[in-house]
């Protein structure tokens, strides 16, 4: 059952040090920098974070990084013209890095979320990151096989929830924030705008509230959150 | 297909040249995802009419030109970061939705650009292999494999003038026998179950072509 918390530190309040976390957003699109904010206030260490990045510049996950809470990162493109903070941790072997194919990233955490103990993907078939793997020829093709990837928590950021935890998201920032909430323990949102059942129109819903378990609402948020989506 | 630009023939093609080549290359109708860097310049030079729809890994169809000034959305960006714009019929999804459309193969065409493609379709283009550096593959190995077909965008020649089009990688793969055709500014090459057509040369003979490249074309 979802639950209204009323600011981001109590959000994240009780993560445990060594969790594995879910961060939603590719790049700055859709991350939840309110709730990374509250965990670096938080003190939690020894995280596994899971992003598509390692961070852009030296905010929101790039701070978490500098901060030095971050062990290992799993991520799909850590390399970009702004990760210099990623970048200088890694070169130093002060953060892990698992490599994974973006799409197979999603998909790990899709499995995890959906109960499926694991499964051949075609992605990497032949490559350095399916080095090591099961491989298996299904009707002519080669699959390597991926395990789920599974959060201890995640947090993603929503442009509207209902007090049940029913979600809807903006444009691309949408990206992993769906697939996130159904594989983490628990799933933490921060989104701009909290309105009662049935505000939301049930058809539109794109994250049903069974997945999501504490709901913040993030003031302040620009004012281009508040108009352009549906429901 | 037929080829509905002439350029002349005599002289490598330009970046803009190559990217207006490929751009007529796409069949009407087709769902296509262009790959960071040169392959994007393509979206400029589609034909408006054409029915092609952009795909972009970060979860959306029907991506528009690029954003500017007043228009630009942090919310609404292609999988390069850049800020773009929403064409009418749009559609947004999430992360493991849009890689289904490329692994579960509704996915037309992507244009991917290469380090090096083999004779025989290997591709590579996510990694140099150096020590140093750190790698980065995002969804390259998902669309390598995923779309119905795959096209490379490259410059034939690296820097230090030798072949990208080779008869076996030698950086680290993407994917295995996923790429059907390599557009470059000295030629178009098609790869067929027979061996590499060269549909066109540009600013050199394909005699002289086949010998730099170390390869004896299939004719067709």
């Amino acid at each position: 059952m979802a639950t209204v918390v009323g600011d981001a530190d109590e959000a994240v309040a009780g993560i445990p040090d060594g969790s594995t976390v879910l961060i939603g957003g590719f790049g700055t699109a859709g991350q939840p920098i309110e709730l990374i904010y509250a965990l670096i206030r938080s003190g939690v260490k020894d995280l596994t974070v899971v992003n598509n990045n390692a961070g852009n510049g030296r905010a929101g996950l790039a701070a978490l990084l500098a901060n030095g809470q971050v062990r290992k990162i799993i991520c799909s493109f850590p390399r970009q013209a702004d990760s210099y903070v990623f970048d200088e941790l890694y070169r130093a072997g002060k953060v892990e890095l698992e490599l994974v194919p973006q799409g197979n990233l999603a998909e790990r955490m899709r499995a995890a979320g959906a109960g499926i103990g694991a499964f051949f993907s075609p992605t990497g078939v032949g490559t350095p990151l399916a080095e090591g793997k099961e491989l298996r020829t299904i009707d002519g093709r080669d699959y390597v096989l991926e395990y789920p990837i599974t959060g201890d928590v995640a947090l993603i950021k929503a442009l509207r929830a209902d007090t049940l935890g029913n979600l809807v998201y903006r444009k691309t920032a949408r990206n992993f924030g769906p697939v996130m909430a159904t594989a983490a323990k628990i799933t933490i949102v921060q989104v701009s705008k909290i309105v009662e059942p049935g505000g939301i129109d049930p058809e539109v819903v794109i994250t049903p509230g069974i997945f999501v378990d504490r709901i913040v609402k993030i003031a302040g948020v620009s004012p281009l959150a508040e108009t352009g989506a549906a429901g | 297909m037929t080829i509905q630009l002439s350029f002349d023939r005599t002289r490598p093609l330009s970046r803009d040249d190559l990217a207006r080549l490929v751009a007529a290359d796409i069949p009407p109708g087709s769902y296509l995802n262009l790959g960071i860097g040169q392959p994007t310049r393509i979206a400029d030079f589609l034909d408006p009419d054409s029915g092609v729809i952009l795909h972009t890994e970060n979860g959306m169809l029907g991506v528009g030109p690029q954003a500017y000034g007043d228009d630009i959305d942090p919310d609404l960006i292609n999988a390069g970061k850049v800020p773009v714009t929403e064409t009418p019929g749009a559609a947004y999804f999430h992360h493991a939705d849009s890689f289904a459309m490329m692994r579960g193969g509704h996915l037309d065409v992507c244009v991917l650009g290469a380090f090096q493609v083999s004779f025989d379709g290997d591709l590579a283009n996510w990694h140099t292999g150096a020590p140093d550096a750190i790698p980065a593959v995002g969804g390259a190995m998902d669309l390598a494999i995923g779309a119905k077909e795959v096209f490379v965008l490259m410059s034939l020649f690296s820097k230090d003038g030798s072949p990208k089009l080779v008869s076996k990688c030698t950086y680290p793969l993407t994917g295995l026998g996923c790429v059907s055709r390599v557009y470059t500014d000295y030629g178009v090459f098609l790869l067929t179950d027979h061996g590499v057509v060269a549909r066109e040369t540009y600013g050199i003979s394909r005699d002289d072509l086949a010998e730099r490249l170390g390869i004896t074309f299939w004719d067709t």
